[in-house]
């Protein structure tokens, strides 16, 4: 056991070091990072300009074949410069669901020349991509969506609503599920396509979050027209394309970088005084600091023994189907403690220690609980994926769609 | 990176596994836990001829000369059978505690009998209810001579020498040591004490004039004490690891088979998202744990915290699987009958050895302050 590079892995780090010491500036200290304000027009101009430059070098998606921009490169490869590039201040966050998972199911289902079109401007932040799922009615049975998509000659007229896109406002392009069989049990009668978000018709009108910002949005569709040529899968087959998107989603959701963890609450403990005396010297703030101590190491060793398995060229173990689920309460709850110790104060986003970085957690894990899986979703995927327990009941599983709710 | 087990390691896992399975299955605990016997004879015997117990003895004392991240695989597999054996006091306590503390006449005198088996032993630190520590142990050791109780000594009918904690005077901190005392010496009476776990029995030792010699320096005995346990801690963990994977499977594999409702009780998510955060549990425990065979295996520095935060997961992992393995069983769980006794009682056993978690967790936030002020 060692966490050393391979001599290989060692020479590409250094390569990717001296690179990114060329072009982007350190951080100064680990926690210094672009303030998540994702929906600041400033921000994103930034980001597409450092995509860019990384693109250009060949590191924006490193396993990625040549023909496409990427560097045929390894996973391991891939996690190095990630490595690296955390050390530095850049902005980042745009394009994770585009190049993490619309571009990769568009590689799955996509013409050449569809491919040759749109993955070089994905990969170069000139083209933003979004997600176009969950909808009011439907978000983890994302299968029971409504949004409806009708033959038209060559054409698809898409009409309905869908909700929580993420960066859908500032978007170029998504990748939408759509019903073109209600007639059908739920999951047969899906379709997924790709569109313009400048097309006709399509309407993204931003929702504020409990966090003020506002990056996620309900987007609307009336008449929108998209070419059969723009459809990825067969007619019917839209479950399975989406499960190509969600199966890239949990390898792509994984743990916020850059927040507070136990080493600022301890910080943050050991200024504080409590009743009694300082929190740092209080059994149970201790017993809470140890646990997410523990928790903390326990996620970034997990990702250690996945990549060894990537370093190896073995397929990871289902080790890494933990992450969120530990990462966001976690998340949730320590930020929760930590506005304990400051108080009645603790309420304040600002002059307080930590500058509102806590209470920006407490609010942010709420939303990490739910996006890309929830909490029940994710514990319902590691039963019965990992552990081969049966599914949960399911009643509507047979029953054609358009005929939901009108049993019994 | 590197962070696994190598393929020779794996593949002794593998073979105590067998082994285990064989000889080892619930039927042998439990024959340990009704009857008299200290422990499973048969299955140490086979363990010592596997070579386990000679694993990390180094070769000049006659041991296999191999390294920490051995005796993880082995303990892992020991934990998974809820084996009823003294491996965890004999190997990872008083063989370690040898190595560290112990002269060159005592590893000459001692590991070479640990080595072939010939002597098994443990360690007793505690006086009754209540944490051993400076302000409570009142053995004394003066004039070569041990004078008082311990009480439980975990395998003590089993073991034949024990590493006892004594009072040597002076104050605070120094003012214990430790002592091998040969328990078939005069002196020495012991008796089996009942106790939560009587598969690992337990002994109260009374020493009347025991003859002792000190293992390490006089009034080092504290402080050697929490060097052993992080040392012991990292093996401990990788047991508890075992059997809280053990326990998880026994849960899953009732789940699907007994019906409620007209239908599998797997089904219900009460049941099913209990299991998953099993398996949550012991896969943070599993990761901390590699970390901390790896500091441990290379001596790094980083070993208490690392060693602190795999006994915290582990323990939690373990406690948390046993009891809710019950719990999925319903009734027929709550009887003598069924095997998921084994793992509720040696959860107990093990989360309380060598500390519980209150007092870990303590251990490891002051370790995170002096390493955060350096
Ligand atoms: C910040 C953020 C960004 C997002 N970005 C996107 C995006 O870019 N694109 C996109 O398509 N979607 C996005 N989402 C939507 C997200 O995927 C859904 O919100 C999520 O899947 C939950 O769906 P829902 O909101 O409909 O809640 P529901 O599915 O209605 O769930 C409500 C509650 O019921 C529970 N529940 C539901 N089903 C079960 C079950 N079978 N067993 C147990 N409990 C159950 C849930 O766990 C939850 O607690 C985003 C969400 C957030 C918060």
């Amino acid at each position: 056991m060692d966490f050393n590079d391979t001599s290989e892995e060692a020479a590409f780090r250094a390569e990717v070091r001296k690179w990114l010491e060329a072009n982007a500036k350190r951080k100064s200290d680990d926690k210094q990072a672009y303030r998540a304000r994702v929906d600041d027009p400033g921000l994103l101009r930034a980001a597409k300009e450092w995509q860019a430059k990384k693109a250009a070098a060949g590191y924006a998606r490193i396993t990625w074949p040549k023909e496409y921009g990427g560097m045929g490169g390894s996973p391991i490869q891939q996690v190095i410069y990630q490595q690296e590039e955390s050390n530095f201040l850049v902005p980042l966050g745009f394009f994770d669901i585009g190049l993490g998972m619309c571009i990769p199911t568009m590689m799955a289902y996509a013409t050449k020349e569809q491919l040759t079109r749109h993955v070089k401007p994905a990969l170069y932040g000139e083209e933003v991509w979004c997600q176009l799922f969950s909808e009011p009615a439907a978000g983890s049975d994302v299968a029971g969506i409504r949004t409806k998509a009708e033959r038209d000659g060559d054409d698809w007229i898409i009409n309905g609503q869908k909700v929580w896109t993420s960066g859908a406002h500032y978007s170029d392009w998504g990748i939408i599920i759509t019903r073109t069989d209600p007639n059908v049990p739920k999951h047969q009668g899906l379709t997924m396509f790709f569109l313009s978000m400048k097309s006709p018709g399509v309407e993204a009108r931003p929702i504020k979050q409990i966090s003020g910002g506002a990056n996620f949005n309900e987007v609307f569709f009336t008449n929108v027209r998209v070419p059969d040529s723009q459809r990825l899968g067969k007619v019917g087959d839209g479950w399975k394309a989406a499960l190509t998107t969600l199966m890239n989603e949990r390898l792509a959701v994984g743990m916020p970088s850059g927040g507070l963890d136990v080493d600022e609450l301890l910080e943050l403990a050991r200024g504080t005084e409590l009743e009694d005396g300082p929190a740092i010297r209080n059994g149970h703030v201790r017993s809470k600091i140890a646990d997410w101590y523990v928790q903390a190491q326990g996620l970034k060793y997990t990702r250690y023994r996945t990549l060894t398995a990537m370093s190896r060229g073995q397929t990871p173990g289902p080790e890494s189907s933990i992450i969120k689920v530990v990462a966001a309460p976690k998340m949730q709850d320590l930020g929760a403690l930590a506005m304990e110790l400051m108080g009645p104060a603790g309420i304040m986003t600002s002059d307080v220690p930590g500058s509102g970085g806590f209470q920006a957690q407490w609010i942010g894990g709420a939303g990490f609980r739910i996006a890309g899986g929830t909490d029940e979703i994710l514990r319902n995927i590691v039963a019965e994926r990992v552990l081969g327990l049966p599914q949960d009941v399911r009643v509507d599983k047979d029953v054609p769609f358009n005929q939901l709710g009108k049993t019994k | 990176m590197n962070f696994d087990f190598s393929d020779d390691q794996k593949m002794l896992k593998e073979q105590v596994r067998k082994f285990l399975a064989d000889k080892s299955p619930y039927k042998t605990t439990r024959r340990v836990l009704e009857g008299d016997e200290a422990y499973a004879e048969e299955v140490w015997k086979g363990l010592v001829e596997l070579g386990v117990t000679a694993a990390t003895i180094p070769e000049e004392y006659g041991g296999a000369g191999m390294g920490a991240l051995e005796l993880c695989v082995v303990a892992e597999e020991l934990g998974r059978a809820c084996a009823a054996v003294p491996f965890a006091s004999s190997v990872y306590l008083a063989t370690e505690a040898l190595k560290l503390f112990g002269s060159e006449a005592q590893k000459k005198a001692w590991l070479p009998k640990l080595a072939s088996g010939a002597a098994i032993g443990t360690i007793a630190t505690g006086e009754g209810p209540q944490a051993p520590s400076p302000r409570n142990v009142r053995t004394s050791f003066g004039g070569g001579k041990v004078n008082g109780e311990k009480l439980p000594v975990a395998d003590g009918t089993a073991a034949t020498f024990a590493i006892v904690l004594v009072n040597t005077g002076g104050s605070g901190d120094r003012s214990l040591s430790m002592a091998i005392v040969d328990l078939a010496g005069a002196g020495v009476t012991r008796e089996v004490v009942k106790t939560v776990d009587p598969a690992r029995k337990h002994a109260r030792i009374a020493f009347n004039g025991a003859a002792g010699e000190l293992l390490g320096a006089e009034g080092a005995g504290w402080s050697q004490l929490e060097t052993l346990y992080d040392v012991a801690a990292v093996p401990m963990a990788f047991e508890q690891i075992g059997g809280a994977e053990s326990a998880m499977w026994m849960a899953r594999d009732y789940a699907l088979q007994r019906q409620a409702f007209g239908r599998q009780i797997g089904s219900y998510q009460a049941i099913k998202h209990k299991i998953a955060d099993m398996y949550v549990k012991l896969e943070l425990a599993r990761s901390n744990a590699y970390y901390g065979a790896m500091m441990l295996s290379e001596g790094g520095a980083d070993l208490p915290i690392a060693a602190a935060a795999a006994r915290i997961a582990a323990t939690e992992a373990y406690d948390f699987a046993a009891k809710e393995n019950i719990q999925t069983h319903g009734g027929i769980g709550f009887t003598w009958e069924a095997d998921t006794q084994f793992h509720y009682r040696r959860s107990r056993l093990l989360s309380l050895a060598i500390g519980g978690p209150l007092a870990w967790k303590d251990k490891l936030v002051t370790r995170l302050e002096r390493k955060n002020a350096a």
